[in-house]
C-alpha cells in the first residue's frame, strides 16, 4: 500500500498505523501521530487502519521558540 | 511569585530552545538563565535519524517545565491538531498557541487565534496565546477562556524591543489581574528590564540569547535584567516630567540674597 508519511510517498506492508510505525523504524520513539490532519492518540494506533493515499504525520519534540 | 495556570514560578524569564549553536550551549544557557519554563515544538521525525529523541532527552535532564508551541501553524485546524499531538508527547495541558497570519512580520492571525483558543480552552487546554497588543483581541481571548496572554514586543526574531509602548502600556492597564508575558521581539536585556518595569509579568526570550556571541553569558545578563525590572516595578518608579526638578535642596543655598 502506498501512503504519504511526513510529506513523502512510502510503500508499506502493514495496514494499521502501529504496524506502519514499527515498519518505518520508529519503534519505541517518543512521537505523536496524525492521519489526514487529525490527531491519532498512541492508544488507538493499533486500531487505526490506513487506506491508500492517506497522509500520515509523525512528529517528535524539537527546538522551538 | 509568578503564577501561570496555578503553577508558581520564581523566574520571570521563559526561554525558547531554538537556534542555539549546539545542545551543549543550549544546556549552559538554560542553566545560566535560571528559567523554569522552556518552549519546545513538534516537527517531522525521520524513522532513521530520530533527531527529536536526543533533543527530548536533553530537555528532560534539565528538569524544567516545558511549554509546547504550535509554531508554523497557519490555520485553526493545524494549530488544534498540533496542540493535541503536543499534549500527548509532552504530557502537559499547556500550549503556546500561535496561528501565523502574515509571513513578513509573523504577525498572529488574531481571528484564527481566538477561534483556536476557544476550541482548545473548551477541551481543557491551558492556552498561552501569542497575540498583539490589541485590546479587543485580548478581551476575546480572555472570553474564550485564556488566563494568560502573550503579547508581542516586536516581530519574532527582530530584536527591536517594545515596538508600541503606548499600546502595551494600555494593555497592562486594562487587564491588571491577567498574567501578561512579552513574547517575541526582545533584543537586549534593557528591553526585558523595561517590560518588567512597565508591569509585565514575564518575558519569553529566544533569539536574543540563542544567537548572541556568548549565549550563556547573555542568558545570565537577561536573568539579571528581569530581576532588576521586577524589583523596580515593585519599588514604584517615579513619573517622567518635562522640566528639571533640583535633587539637591534649594533652601540654604550659599551666596544668595
Amino acid at each position: 500500500m502506498r501512503i504519504i508519511v511526513n510529506g513523502a510517498w512510502r510503500e508499506t506492508e502493514g495496514a494499521e498505523l502501529s504496524a506502519v510505525l514499527e515498519e518505518l523504524g520508529y519503534g519505541e520513539a517518543v512521537v505523536a501521530t496524525a492521519v489526514n490532519g487529525e490527531f491519532v492518540a498512541a492508544a488507538v494506533r493499533a486500531g487505526t487502519r490506513l487506506a491508500e493515499g492517506d497522509r500520515v504525520e509523525v512528529l517528535a519534540p524539537m527546538q522551538g521558540g | 511569585m509568578l503564577e501561570l495556570y496555578g503553577t508558581s514560578l520564581r523566574s520571570r524569564l521563559l526561554l525558547g530552545t531554538a537556534r542555539f549553536p549546539s545542545p551543549a550551549v543550549l544546556t549552559a544557557a538554560v542553566r545560566a538563565s535560571r528559567a523554569e519554563v522552556v518552549t519546545v515544538a513538534l516537527r517531522r521525525e525521520s524513522g532513521g535519524e530520530r533527531a527529536g529523541q536526543g533533543f527530548w532527552s536533553i530537555i528532560r535532564e534539565l528538569g524544567v517545565r516545558v511549554l509546547p508551541n504550535t509554531a508554523g501553524c497557519h490555520s485553526v485546524r493545524e494549530a488544534v491538531s498540533t496542540a493535541h499531538m503536543a499534549r500527548e508527547v509532552f504530557a502537559t495541558a499547556w500550549i503556546k498557541l500561535e496561528v501565523i497570519g502574515e509571513e513578513d512580520t509573523l504577525q498572529p492571525d488574531v481571528f484564527g487565534l481566538t477561534e483556536a483558543a476557544r476550541i482548545l480552552c473548551a477541551e481543557g487546554f491551558e492556552v498561552f496565546p501569542y497575540t498583539t497588543e490589541d485590546l479587543v483581541v485580548a478581551d476575546r481571548l480572555l472570553a474564550a477562556g485564556c488566563r494568560v496572554l502573550m503579547p508581542w514586543g516586536a516581530p519574532i526574531g527582530s530584536g527591536r524591543g517594545l515596538n508600541n509602548l503606548f499600546g502595551l502600556t494600555a494593555l497592562r492597564a486594562h487587564f491588571p489581574a491577567v498574567p501578561l508575558i512579552i513574547d517575541a521581539g526582545i533584543g537586549v536585556p534593557s528591553h526585558a528590564a523595561r517590560a518588567l518595569e512597565l508591569g509585565f509579568d514575564a518575558v519569553l526570550i529566544n533569539t536574543a540569547i540563542a544567537q548572541a556571541g556568548d549565549p550563556a553569558r547573555m542568558a545570565a545578563a537577561f536573568a539579571q535584567a528581569v530581576e532588576a525590572g521586577r524589583a523596580a516595578r515593585r519599588a514604584g518608579p517615579i513619573e517622567p516630567r518635562d522640566l528639571a526638578a533640583p535633587s539637591t535642596p534649594v533652601i540654604g543655598t550659599a551666596f544668595r540674597e
